[in-house]
């Protein structure tokens, strides 16, 4: 008996994994039922479901760049304190002290892929007319999870705390305080008050609510960190769940009826 | 303009090196597959041609000089792509150029004319890299992904045009589309799982050369004394930033993003037509397919572009080889269609917007006209060109369809208005921020 083979018939891992090699096709089959990390999967596709020229498998190398940035975005957080004191130093020892330090660019190009390839899986679920019924709301859920990662970048964008961090979400956040009716420097702007007190001002429009405060600043830099680690992330991986379930249960991945 | 300097001129020799050597070895195994699998022997020494030419440029520029881009041309270029001429060049450009390739969509989708293009495009990058100011916006560590996206949304729209010509053509000869011939079922282990399992390694490996050989960037701490010029947003939010020039931010950055948000999720529910489910096709959803590719090609990446590499100091347009010189000054006069109106038509003075009236009367052109395109037209396109739409798809469909295309093609609109007249906004009221 070879050492595979001893292996296999381990009392260890014939409790991790149930039953034999998936090397017929029962077992084949099986494999796909009792696997937990595979079941999302069906047991049988169509031909052309797993053709790469109509797939592009940009859903699924979204959801890995998901992975690879949860994975080098935990391991950032160990480094890295979000207070306008230590969080440009913390990146800059990232560089100069950690040892195999590539997390930092690892982390900044999968964001950036991820943005793109989440677009180019829109594409082609537009262009194969996948969003049609019965996938109407799947597209619903995608579009979210795509706006989602936009967020997700965008709340990243801050962290590093340099120039281009500050100005970029400068920019960007300077949008909000146009809302209308919301924001202090919006139309309708002047149609919330109480008494004669405006209820829109510059210390209580939505620019503030997104930045806790009248400018980019610490407090900020504390909003973005939490919604960047724990809030966004955990609606994209509720939302995922559903995308992936709904994928199955609105009859597997789209083809020609 | 700038002086002979080694250390660029050593990073261009050393990335062109590569560059060439890289789209040579690209055409040899085009090559190789045309002769080996598909046993097209004058196709193959074609490309392999080409490789040649590669591997003589790349051995060019591993000498120090690299060939690059004639100055003649470069200064052609930038004084047709200059100023508030070049951003209006270069979006009616691109416009014309992605019609054209739509009405000529069965020559460009020929494999060869495809590939012939896809070398013409990198052989242009590469002899444009010579340029110092294009090589410092290009070869920006974060401007390379979208870099990517250019040649990504290249080849996919290539692909799926590719298959949608090819479904088109079976479709007029009564057969059903190629995605249904593949409708055989196969087990997902081994036949899916191990492609995935593919990609993932595939996918970690490209990260990790991406990782290894660019250092993610970091600028100086942040300072609020020192704002730099441009200041961009995030790069996938350029398309709003450019949107910028012709609304006011409560428009490009509010409303407009939320339509765009709306539109999106509510697509599905407007799109009535059953044909093309699961396959590509175009012919069979003319419409639907016209309208996404202007939303999303022209009016989101087209503006993503234009605002990475085109937009310098100032938000001023800059040639695609014309150094970023923030005293560039550009003299916009744009003019309300208030005062065209009192000041230009009637020849008087603007009345007087102290009270809700006054501004009423003022502004009773632009709201008018407003009120007109958003009210009045879509029973209009109702009765005429949308009138199959209408019918079928009832009336609260219909008018969110037609208020979600009316809000769209208010960003082309204004533009067209700005180029033209000059026009800065259609409805002036300052007193309550309404900009319109």
């Amino acid at each position: 008996m070879g050492l595979g083979q001893t292996i296999r018939n381990s009392q260890l891992w014939k409790s991790i994994f149930r039953h034999p090699a998936p090397l017929d096709r029962r077992n084949r089959i099986v494999v796909m039922l009792t696997n937990f990390f595979l079941h999302l999967h069906p047991v049988s596709i169509k031909k052309q479901g797993i053709a790469l020229s109509y797939t592009w498998c940009m859903g699924g190398v979204t959801f890995f760049l998901f992975l690879v940035e949860t994975v080098t975005g935990v391991m950032l957080m160990f480094y890295y304190r979000p207070t306008t004191e230590w969080a440009y130093r913390d990146i800059m020892s990232l560089t100069d002290v950690t040892s195999l330090g590539i997390m930092r660019e690892l982390h900044r190009w999968g964001a950036h892929a991820m943005v793109i390839t989440v677009w180019l899986h829109m594409y082609r679920v537009f262009l194969t007319g996948s969003y049609k019924p019965p996938r109407e709301f799947n597209w619903v859920v995608g579009v979210i999870l795509l706006v989602l990662t936009l967020l997700l970048s965008f709340t990243g964008y801050l962290l590093p705390w340099d120039q281009l961090a500050i100005w970029a979400i400068t920019v960007g956040s300077n949008m909000a305080r146009a809302t209308p009716i919301l924001g202090h420097e919006g139309p309708g702007q002047q149609l919330l008050t109480l008494g004669g007190v405006d209820l829109i001002t510059n210390m209580s429009d939505a620019r503030y609510v997104l930045l806790g405060a009248r400018e980019v600043s610490n407090e900020t830099l504390n909003r973005f960190y939490v919604l960047h680690c724990i809030a966004i992330p955990l609606a994209v991986a509720t939302l995922l769940a559903i995308h992936f379930w709904r994928v199955r249960k609105d009859g597997g991945i789209s083809g020609p009826l | 303009m700038h002086g002979y300097d080694p250390a660029f001129q050593r990073a261009v020799s050393e990335f062109s090196g590569i560059y060439y050597l890289g789209a040579a070895l690209m055409n040899a195994g085009a090559a190789y597959y045309l002769w080996q699998r598909l046993h097209k022997v004058r196709d193959a020494l074609v490309w392999l041609a080409v490789a040649l030419l590669f591997v003589v440029l790349a051995a060019i520029a591993q000498g120090g000089s690299p060939v690059g881009l004639p100055k003649g041309v470069q200064d052609t270029l930038n004084t047709i792509f200059t100023g508030n001429r070049g951003a209006v060049i270069f979006t009616v450009g691109t416009f014309a150029f992605l019609v054209f390739l739509y009405r000529f969509r069965t020559f460009f989708v020929r494999p060869r004319v495809a590939w012939t293009a896809l070398n013409l495009a990198l052989l242009y990058l590469g002899l444009s890299m010579t340029s110092r100011p294009f090589w410092e916006i290009v070869a920006k560590p974060d401007n390379i992904p979208i870099v990517a996206l250019i040649f990504l949304l290249g080849f996919f729209t290539w692909l799926a045009t590719y298959k949608a010509v090819q479904n088109d053509q079976r479709a007029r000869e009564g057969l059903p589309p190629l995605e249904k011939e593949d409708s055989e079922k196969v087990l997902v282990w081994p036949d899916l799982v191990y492609t995935e399992l593919i990609c993932m390694l595939a996918l970690t490996a490209i990260l990790l050369f991406w990782a290894i050989l660019i250092k993610a960037p970091l600028e100086q701490p942040a300072s609020r004394a020192d704002t730099p010029n441009p200041s961009k947003a995030p790069w996938y939010f350029l398309g709003l930033q450019e949107m910028l020039v012709y609304y006011d931010p409560w428009m490009a950055g509010v409303v407009l993003p939320t339509f765009i948000i709306i539109g999106l999720m509510a697509l599905p529910y407007i799109d009535f037509n059953k044909l093309g489910n699961g396959y590509y096709t175009i012919e069979q959803r003319r419409f639907s397919y016209a309208m996404f590719q202007i939303g999303f090609l022209q009016l989101w990446v087209v503006l993503i572009i234009l605002g990475t590499f085109l937009r310098g100091p100032n938000w001023n347009f800059f040639g695609p080889y014309e150094p970023w010189d923030a005293h560039k000054v550009l003299v916009l006069n744009n003019v309300n269609l208030s005062d065209y109106f009192w000041i230009d038509l009637m020849g008087t003075s603007l009345p007087k917007g102290g009270t809700v009236l006054g501004i009423l009367k003022r502004e009773w052109l632009g709201i008018v006209l407003l009120l007109g395109y958003l009210v009045l037209l879509p029973p209009i396109l109702a009765a005429t060109v949308f009138r199959k739409f209408f019918i079928k798809m009832g009336f609260i469909r219909y008018m969110i369809m037609v208020q979600l295309l009316l809000w769209m093609m208010l960003l082309p609109i204004k533009m067209v208005l700005r180029w033209t007249l000059n026009l800065k906004y259609i409805i002036a009221i300052p007193e309550w921020f309404f900009n319109f």
